[in-house]
């Protein structure tokens, strides 16, 4: 499937800013199963430096820093990428979960040293004796990989409420669980700390999300939003995506667009700004599927 | 390398250091010590001793020294002693104590005695020393480039991927030199059988050599003759390589080169030694919001404009250097320091994300990698360690729990020494990799000088080295030794009333005189300006010389009530001295007092409330108060002034502080501290006049101290104009003694004082140092001399200033000869009011055009 994307990201500020330096993570990977055929990256004001560069996880990334007094500033994003239609990983056949996690006990093989790095703690997500006994109903023994990896993104989409105004960027895990509500960011976090409190390597991945309009209504464009979900090392097909959000397995509709440890590593606008006071910011995403 | 290699291999590294025992059998080294300065010493028998052989007799290394003591006996040594403390004292060298707010500053502890390592010991020391430093550095290197050694299995992933001092965004960033450790410090200590062990690595930021610099300032000259007769290694040197090496570093031409170092501040634990080292290396002492990057390089935000920063000697963290790569809780740091860092433009030392090494789970795969990367056996061992990361060294550790110690591997919120073994266990074996455990060690003993005896103390080392710049170290000849307060002392800790000692490493010939001041070879350009102040700086300034006036006119207002209080007057009643106290109250000192009409007709309350005034710490606006922010404000600019103003300062604050201990406070002796403190501020201002260079530092402070004089002269002048009483005598002549000025007065006039003559000599006579438009005239000669933005038009301030000028050159005083009804709407009133109101929006002024730290704020994280 083909897809056309604009991300559109508005910062007004109470008080000018007189200079601000930004990361952007925003122009989606090429993976094995998504081809990115075109990317452009508008910033307003003009940024008096700008460069592009691939982060620690290979990741593009664009440092922009502005130095005229600005208290608007405008992120606007296009890409073409075309989403390939995956081979359905061979849930039932996966590997079972405890001989995964041995894998990744020390010592190591130099071979997995890559999934390797998504099984320790990080920033944002600690792994738990609690969150470890949660995840285990989904992975009783000799459950395979991804049969647990599946159960447990059915738990999440059943046990939590999706909720907006329950929880910032900086609500713990640990009051996710307590509160039983939360967006796709934690979630994702919370399906990571689960399996990485297991042992098993788990990645966070931002991207976007088509979005279907109710049958009999046109599409509204703009009323897309970025997504974020996380994906799990199986030995044999590699990384597997699961949505907990949606409780889906991601296959055509999910664009990705960058991979880290947690949000930390891809949020995908960041910046510290000189004054500036308050501010709003307005996001607007459109996933429009071509042909 | 399997685990069985690696657990614990730091047992059988074959080449050790010497022990000193081992030369011990050779009689001609070793001395009988005398029995009385020795007569206390106990050598402990499980340990080793720095001073005596198994067999009792002295070792040569200590001879010289223990000679010198018995000459001079054990009194003399009592009186060198204190002159230490004294020394300590005056040179304010201090150690910041976390969580002690009352007095977070205490004086450094000092042990006079030196700790004396024999030279042909430190030779092998350093040597192993600097493989040490090499390697660590190489192993930086790898982790953040190639990353060959976790390919090839020398380093567990886990030791780098599970470290949150693995700072992702560094890696891959181009390393001058691949140095990332400019700076690399060890705690050394030895064991029983007289080896050294290195117990753990300073990497992140190498502590220290400050105070061992501090400690030999002090006891060389306490003992200047066994200073001289021992040959003892200056410190100099290293600190030259330590100019020398960053001065290399600068991307720009190193003429033109700018060090700076980054402090956390002034409540960081080790701020004195921070200031201390920036002034002896001559580097500006910076914070990060000092810093700000544009176009991908790094300024000094200084008075006249941004100035360029090439190499920066950091004390901070890593992870608190720039908040947008670098991600933390906090705003603090230098937005887009690591971009900076990566196109080259700047130069760290050391490098970030060096913290990773300092981990003490590398200590189990140093040997193991030592014969990889520099093919050599490692020299100098690390006390026996086990990651429990490892599968065999876990399974000892957990059959070991009670004779090891167990840390945590990484930096991390872990307390582990609060948790129950079961507890601890299950944590082990939940999370393995966070966890190490390490040989209990039995620390050599040292000679101490404790209660006026010599007694031995549990000692540790902490040494020093810095790169040299052609891929080498260079080890400081000497170090710092810190010592426990308990003969039986396991940890040492300064924040736990340890102590330290000078390190001595004799010399068999002469050592060479080296200063860091000058160097005669070279023509020295004249300068008549010291380096530009950052603007953080001129804004404590500011407020310094603000509130060392608002302590000053306080105390003046409350010391001329006080003195006419009088409890025997008729009625109670207040004698006329409203308009002092209106001053205080409009000034915040006495707040509300006009709402209580209670208070001024009972002279006890009233005297209570004075005494609130100056003494009551937890009132705001009390004299209190304000020499608790003078002393604040001097801790800020501590490594801008000299040691007499910040003893003066500390004076105050103290002796205000005492009288919160007693109970009854009587009005005669609040005049008494009053007095005190106003010879105090005389000191301040007078060191400020006399002994500041006039340069900005001087000139904002000069600023504060004219604004904040000229304020609380208009608030009294207005109050006076405005009282009922203005025409009693008695009333003027304490407006004279509150601004000093009765003395002018009777020798001008000789008679009884009239408003018109006071305001005359208060408002408008410009030869009168304490008159308002003195103050103006003063601010407007500052003004002139400061750094502008633009020449074309005038600043805000400086219009502000030029029209409170103008008025008061108009005035005149003889306006108010007419009836006094007609005062409060004269011409003078409105000019006295009118100035009252401008200085304040000056203040503000000043601030917009010179301080303008703007605040830091962050966006995009929590939107997505």
């Amino acid at each position: 499937m083909d897809y056309h994307i604009t991300h559109r990201t508005l910062y007004e500020y109470a008080a000018p800013v007189s200079v601000s330096h930004h990361v952007a993570r925003l122009e989606p990977r090429a993976t094995a199963t998504q081809t990115r055929s075109s990317f452009s990256l508008q910033i307003f004001p003009e940024p008096a430096l700008r460069k592009a560069r691939t982060d620690y996880f290979g990741n593009q990334l664009c440092f922009f820093a502005i130095q005229e007094i600005h208290s608007k500033l405008e992120i606007i994003t296009s890409s073409r990428v075309t989403v390939q239609p995956r081979n359905p990983a061979q849930t039932e056949s996966s590997t079972p979960w405890e001989s995964v996690a041995e894998m990744f006990r020390d010592p190591v093989s130099p071979e997995i040293i890559e999934p390797y790095q998504f099984v320790f703690d990080s920033p944002q997500i600690r792994a738990s004796q609690e969150l470890a006994d949660y995840a285990r109903e989904s992975f009783g023994r000799d459950t395979p990989l991804l049969v647990g990896a599946r159960d447990l993104t059915r738990r999440i989409f059943e046990d939590f409420k999706f909720d907006p105004k329950a929880t910032t960027v900086a609500t713990p895990l640990e009051e996710v669980l307590e509160k039983r509500r939360g967006v796709c960011q934690d979630f994702a976090h919370l399906g990571i700390a689960c399996l990485r409190s297991l042992g098993l390597p788990a990645r966070y991945v931002s991207g976007y999300l088509r979005t279907r309009p109710p049958a009999g209504k046109p599409r509204l464009v703009g009323a897309d939003a970025s997504h974020a979900w996380f994906r799990i090392f199986c030995p044999g097909p590699g990384w597997v995506d699961f949505d907990p959000t949606n409780n889906v397995q991601p296959a055509e509709e999910h664009i990705l667009v960058a991979y880290g440890r947690d949000y930390g590593d891809v949020s995908p606008v960041a910046g510290i700004l000189t004054g500036g006071g308050s501010h709003v910011v307005r996001v607007s995403v459109d996933v429009e599927p071509l042909g | 390398m399997s685990d069985a290699e690696n657990i614990n291999s730091d047992h059988d590294q074959p080449p050790m250091i010497q022990s000193q025992s081992q030369s011990a059998s050779n009689d001609t080294s070793l001395k009988t010590p005398s029995e009385n300065l020795l007569s206390g010493y106990k050598r402990s028998t499980g340990a080793f001793d720095e001073l005596l052989a198994a067999d009792g007799r002295i070792f040569q290394h200590y001879a010289k020294l223990l000679g010198e003591f018995e000459e001079f006996g054990a009194a003399e040594l009592a009186r060198r002693t204190d002159a230490s403390q004294r020394f300590v004292n005056e040179h304010g060298i201090t150690y910041n104590v976390y969580g002690d707010s009352r007095g977070m500053e205490r004086p450094w502890q000092l042990d006079p005695i030196p700790f004396v390592i024999a030279p042909d010991e430190w030779r092998q020391l350093e040597t192993g020393l600097i493989q040490r430093a090499t390697l660590l550095n190489k192993i930086l290197a790898d982790c953040y480039g190639a990353q060959d050694l976790i390919r090839s299995r020398w380093l567990s992933p886990a030791l780098v991927f599970g470290q949150p001092d693995f700072l992702r965004p560094c890696h891959g960033i181009k390393i001058p030199g691949d140095t990332f450790l400019h700076f690399y410090a060890a705690d050394l200590s030895r064991s029983p059988d007289g080896r050294w062990w290195v117990v753990s690595d300073r990497t992140q930021i190498p502590t220290g050599a400050g105070y061992a610099l501090a400690n030999r300032l002090v006891t060389s000259r306490i003992l200047p003759e066994a200073f001289r007769d021992n040959q003892v290694h200056r410190l100099a040197g290293f600190f030259l390589a330590v100019q020398n090496a960053l001065a290399q570093l600068a991307p720009r031409q190193a003429d033109k080169a700018r060090v700076v170092m980054l402090t956390p501040g002034p409540h960081n634990e080790t701020y004195f030694e921070q200031a201390y080292l920036a002034r002896y290396l001559g580097y500006m002492l910076v914070e990060g919001q000092d810093l700000t990057v544009r176009d991908n390089l790094v300024f000094l935000k200084t008075l006249s404009g941004l100035e360029r920063v090439d190499v920066i000697l950091r004390r901070v963290d890593d992870d608190f250097c720039d908040p947008l790569e670098l991600i933390n809780n906090s705003i603090l740091g230098v937005p887009g320091l690591v971009e900076a860092v990566r196109a080259g433009n700047v130069v760290m030392a050391n490098a970030l994300g060096s913290g990773l090494v300092q981990s003490p789970a590398f200590m189990s795969f140093l040997p193991g990698l030592c014969k990889h990367l520099l093919g050599e056996e490692l020299k100098l061992p690390s006390v026996a360690t086990w990651w429990c990361g490892q599968k065999a060294a876990r399974e000892h550790v957990l059959k070991n729990l009670d004779r090891l110690v167990v840390k945590p591997a990484f930096r991390t919120h872990l307390k582990i020494a609060e948790v129950e073994a079961a507890e601890l266990k299950r944590r082990i074996e939940f999370d393995p990799d966070l966890f190490v455990a390490q040989e209990r060690v039995e620390l050599s003993t040292a000679p101490s000088w404790m209660k006026n005896s010599l007694v031995a103390r549990p000692v540790s080392l902490r040494v020093f080295l810095v790169a040299d710049g052609n891929g080498g170290y260079r080890v400081m000849p000497g170090g710092l030794a810190r010592i426990s307060p308990d003969s039986d002392g396991k940890f040492i800790s300064m924040q736990r009333g340890g102590s330290s000692k000078d390190t001595w490493i004799p010399s068999a010939t002469p050592v060479e005189e080296i200063t860091l001041l000058h160097s005669t070879r070279q023509n020295v350009e004249l300068r008549r300006t010291g380096n530009n102040l950052p603007s953080r700086l001129a804004d404590n300034f500011f407020w310094l010389g603000r509130y060392s006036e608002r302590a000053d006119a306080t105390s003046r207002l409350l010391r001329s009530a006080l003195l006419r209080f009088n409890p025997e007057r008729a009625g109670g009643a207040l004698p006329p001295l409203a308009p002092l106290l209106q001053t205080l109250e409009t000034q915040g000192q006495l707040p509300g007092i006009s709402d209580q009409p209670e208070l001024w007709t009972n002279a006890e309350a009233f005297e209570a409330e004075l005494l609130a005034a100056i003494f009551d710490a937890t009132r705001p606006g009390s004299l209190r108060q304000t020499a608790e922010q003078l002393q604040r404000l001097a801790m800020l600019v501590r490594d801008r002034t000299s040691n007499d103003m910040w003893r003066v300062l500390s004076q105050i604050d103290d002796r205000l502080a005492t009288p919160a201990t007693s109970l009854v406070m009587l009005a005669g002796d609040a005049v008494g501290v009053l007095n005190q403190t106003l010879m105090g501020l005389a000191a301040f201002q007078g060191l400020a006049r006399e002994n500041m260079t006039r340069a900005q530092a001087w000139r904002f402070l000069d600023m504060g101290l004219r604004l904040e004089r000229a304020v609380y002269l208009c608030t009294l002048l207005d109050a006076t104009l405005r009282s009922p009483e203005a025409e009693n005598p008695s009333l003027l002549e304490a407006v004279l003694e509150v601004v000093d000025c009765s003395i002018t007065f009777r020798s001008r006039y000789n008679l009884v004082p009239t408003v018109p003559a006071v305001f005359d000599l208060i408002l408008l006579d410009d030869k009168n140092p304490r008159s308002v438009l003195f103050q103006i005239k003063q601010l407007v000669k500052h003004f002139d001399k400061l750094p502008k933005e633009r020449t074309d038009v005038a600043s805000p301030g400086k219009i502000i200033l030029e029209n409170c000028l103008s008025h008061l050159e108009r005035a005149d005083a003889r306006e108010l000869a007419s009836a006094s009804a007609d005062w409060k709407t004269s011409a003078l009133a409105r000019i006295i009011q009118e100035t009252a109101r401008a200085l304040p929006q000056l203040s503000d002024a000043i601030a917009a055009s010179y301080f303008a730290h703007s605040t830091i704020s962050r966006t995009g994280r929590g939107e997505i």
